[in-house]
């Protein structure tokens, strides 16, 4: 039974209890209408509700995680289940034909020896799907009966719902915990069992990279395993020409928006940068890979320099820049907007011009929020994927020439989790690792940035 | 005179030296000044280039190089009949009785052998379709525009060999080739050749993947949002909550890709490439910017608000219920918008979930392998071939619409609800 039936089946139970409890409430207004209930109708009738849905859907979590056990065991002691063969790849993929077909996910069998435990399987899941089925309504009904019972008019209704209101916003903001707390684990946990295979030392000191997730995982090279080629590509690309293009651009867009321009055509040119900051990163990486970088090749060999390459490091870092630009732009608007207009007007009533203003007042003034910004900055640009996959290079290389291919922690990432892999190769797990040390390092920035931030914006108020 | 004396005992004002010193500071300014311009126009016109070049390339993606065959189905020996037609095994009816050679023969008849060879193997599949769709047709003469090979295509470019160039143009002079506009190349799906691509398939796996985003992160978003908001106690609990809500929104995305991959895929092992799995992972993804903006919103509602309606005796779930809410609702809805639109972009993280699989079929559920729309893009660029960056901008054009349409009706709903108190 698919937990979305299981759902649908608690919903409909749930607005019978509904109306029941509306009802009764409803009822004992009318018999007496001298006794005022505790709780308007509706509290009543969301009570109800709730003790048939609930209990009803914490079943159907734990239904859907034993049912397709008992179904197991109830196929392999049929007698169709003599002919499997006792361990191995072949049991398992006869009999997740065999599933498949009795689910109705597949038309025929690939194995003729499969075909005899659709029938078994068939019967398991409709007899299990009744079990399922009755259990679901009795709970629903105890549920219902019980709570039902309850509805008086001096029974206060409206607390207990509330209190259900309470307790499922929590549980949604605790997602947010959930979520860092299981990209942590799991960062955490592949790292480790890489680092048991491959030296730390190894791994963050190496200058040599080049996995093979073909060679034999009971012994890797340690010293294939040296990210520092990935960390010097990634710190390029993303934190030196990025930057060294964002930067200024970025600064001198807010500026001119924010002191100079026009309010007319400022209208115009903010929604400008704002479709160029939502267009999606693999249109930057296809504009990059096809147009930026046979340019940048193309130019190179023009004036004479050997060894330029279409997957330089250069047509990744200045593509990134410019996807940065309105967020550079935009953060530094706002430091600036942070600072008292009387800064401002105090310069320029001393007959400072206006750019003097800008340059000695307003950008040491607004300088935190700026630098805050552009840590924010960084901390995208070396996380980011798309552009780096489709115009940098596969092959880690440590140099330091930006027309030469380099490669970057994120594009390993992608490289090493979407080729054939096992989950047990320290080339896979090295991924994690990889995506661990990106974490900890943008988690970093992030949260030195938001402290400048908050510290800045709090100094002028 | 008495003036003149005064200002002569106090100095010149205007000396030499001012008057250059405020011309070099006048000349910084325009330059300064100069420079933001140019920034700003640096900005746009990148911009201007980005969409421009997609909008050229993309304009070709929309078409393709089609060859007309006339074909003459009561001579062919078709035996169907309107009514077994219209079944849905008619397909494999028409297989059963030759259709694929039938198209070869009316292609080689009009072409001429060499120009027969390159009417795409698959033509007849579309000629099939329009019987299914037209039944009537089987007692007609017909002309069909049928898909030409790549190579074919390539020639009417003005690329690939000599030959196909110069067949090209015979076939061109003869009105038999053209570049037409291809309305399959929104209903079809992923294919190995640019004359049968679509992105349908890519689409509608977009579509079922948004949806789960949504239903999972809005509810979640607005309820972390509302009790964070008006009912969380300040203390480390609640803090923490927050740190990781703000970290979590600039986490950088291929990391929710490595989650989805630890976490997702191995509790659900045999739903990889799914949109559920995929609209999972970027639910996780969304939430947070969903309750950022969230917050931004119930802020922006005044406390004279929450106030009245504490007067008169609503307890804090009634007032956040009954008033908070829907006073919060359109600011909500806009950031849950501009979230969805990032998510609707993301490739990064699907790329590790496994969902950059060859998908032919468009997606029939939330469990069935899919593709999305960036992850189509991503995959074609790898082709060299010149149909697939044509074919590529178009895709490009079409997810930038979709963008444009969520970012706009973003600012129709901020405009049309922003209210002042």
């Amino acid at each position: 039974m698919s937990p979305i039936t299981l759902f649908l089946i608690a919903v409909g139970l749930g607005l019978i209890g509904w109306l029941a409890g509306r009802a009764k409430a409803w009822s004992f207004q009318k018999e007496n209408p001298d006794v005022r209930p505790a709780a308007r109708p509706v509290y009543y009738a969301w009570y109800v509700a709730v003790w048939v849905i609930v209990p009803v859907l914490a079943f159907a979590v734990a239904w859907s995680l034993i049912a397709p056990q008992l179904i197991m065991q109830s196929v392999l002691a049929s007698p169709a289940a003599e002919v499997l063969p006792s361990f191995g790849f072949e049991r398992e993929a006869w009999i997740a034909e065999a599933r498949a077909v009795a689910t109705g996910n597949a038309v025929g069998v690939f194995n003729e020896e499969a075909a005899a435990l659709v029938e078994p399987f068939r019967e398991a899941i409709g007899r299990y799907n009744l079990i399922g089925i009755a259990i679901t309504i009795l709970i629903a009904f105890a549920g219902g009966a019980w709570s039902f019972l309850r509805v008086k008019p001096d029974f206060r209704a409206r607390t207990k719902v509330e209190r259900t209101v309470m307790t499922v916003l929590l549980l949604a903001s605790l997602v947010a915990i959930l979520t860092t707390f299981g990209i942590v684990a799991s960062l955490v946990f592949e790292t480790v069992r890489f680092f048991g295979m491959v030296s730390p030392i190894d791994f963050l000191f190496g200058t040599f990279w080049a996995p093979d997730p073909m060679s034999n995982p009971a012994n890797p090279d340690g010293s294939r395993y040296g990210a520092i080629p990935l960390f010097w590509g990634t710190i390029l690309i993303g934190a030196i020409i990025a930057m060294i293009v964002a930067i200024p651009l970025g600064l001198m867009s807010a500026v001119y928006l924010t002191q100079y321009a026009d309010p007319r055509l400022r209208a115009w040119i903010k929604p400008a940068l704002e479709i160029l900051a939502g267009v999606p990163t693999v249109v930057y990486g296809y504009f990059a890979a096809l147009t930026i970088a046979p340019a940048i090749r193309d130019a190179a060999v023009a004036v004479g320099i050997s060894g330029a390459s279409t997957e330089s490091a250069l047509a990744a870092g200045v593509v990134m820049g410019v996807m940065i630009i309105p967020f550079v732009s935009s953060m530094a608007d706002d430091a600036m907007a942070a600072v008292p207009g009387a800064m401002r007007d105090g310069s320029l009533a001393m007959g400072a011009t206006q750019s003097e203003t800008i340059k000695r007042v307003l950008f040491p003034a607004a300088l935190p929020g700026i630098v805050a910004g552009i840590m924010l900055a960084v901390s995208r640009a070396i996380g980011e994927t798309m552009i780096v996959v489709m115009a940098a290079s596969p092959a880690a290389n440590l140099t330091a020439n930006p027309l030469e291919p380099m490669s970057t922690v994120t594009v390993q990432i992608v490289k090493l989790l979407t080729g054939e892999q096992t989950t047990e190769h320290p080339a896979t797990l090295s991924a994690f690792a990889l995506g661990f040390v990106l974490f900890v390092v943008t988690l970093v920035l992030n949260i030195i940035a938001l402290r400048v931030v908050k510290r800045f914006r709090e100094a002028y108020e | 005179m008495s003036n003149a004396v005064n200002t002569s005992s106090l100095g010149p004002t205007r000396t030499d030296a001012f008057a250059k010193r405020l011309k070099q500071r006048y000349t910084a300014e325009r330059r300064f000044r100069a420079l933001g311009m140019g920034a700003i126009v640096f900005s746009v016109s990148v911009l201007v280039f980005l969409l421009g070049n997609m909008l050229i390339n993309g304009i070709g993606g929309f078409q393709r190089a089609e060859v007309e065959v006339t074909i003459d189905f009561p001579a062919s020996g078709l035996s169907g009949d309107v009514a077994s037609l219209s079944a849905p095994s008619a397909i494999q009816t028409l297989e059963m009785q030759g259709l694929d050679q039938i198209v070869a023969f009316y292609a080689e008849k009009q072409l001429g052998t060499d120009g027969a060879a390159e009417v795409s193997r698959d033509a007849w599949r579309d000629v099939a379709a329009e019987l299914q769709a037209d039944p009537t047709l089987i007692g007609r003469t017909e002309a069909f525009n049928l898909a030409a090979s790549s190579n074919l295509a390539a020639g009417l470019a003005g690329e690939g060999s000599p030959e196909m160039q110069a067949l090209a143009q015979r076939l061109v002079s003869e009105g038999r080739l053209a570049k037409n506009w291809d309305s399959g190349f929104l209903t079809r799906s992923d294919a190995t050749s640019p004359q049968q691509v679509g992105i349908w398939g890519a689409l509608k796996g977009s579509i079922f993947t948004m949806i789960v985003t949504f239903v999972l992160a809005f509810p979640i978003g607005v309820l972390a949002a509302l009790y964070l908001e008006e009912y969380a106690p300040k203390n480390r609990w609640t803090e923490l909550i927050e740190v990781s809500i703000n970290n979590l929104a600039a986490v950088p995305s291929i990391i929710f890709g490595l989650l989805g991959l630890a976490v997702f895929l191995t509790l659900f092992p045999n739903l990889r490439s799914a949109p559920l799995i995929g609209g999972m992972t970027l639910a996780l993804m969304t939430m947070p910017v969903i309750v950022i903006s969230g917050r931004n919103a119930i802020k922006a509602v005044p406390p004279s608000i929450r106030d009245g309606a504490l007067a008169v005796g609503a307890s804090p779930v009634q007032v956040v219920f009954h008033h908070v809410l829907p006073l919060a609702l359109p600011g909500m809805l806009t950031g849950t918008i501009i979230g969805m639109a990032r998510a609707l972009g993301e490739t990064a993280p699907l790329l590790l979930i496994g969902m950059r699989a060859f998908v032919a079929t468009p997606p029939d559920g939330f469990t069935s392998p899919a593709t999305v729309l960036p992850m189509q893009i991503f995959l074609w660029s790898d082709e060299i071939d010149r149909g697939f960056v044509e074919r590529t901008s178009a895709a490009i054009i079409v997810l930038l619409l979709f963008l444009m349409l969520m970012n706009g009706l973003a600012i129709y709903l901020r405009n049309k609800f922003e209210k002042t108190w």
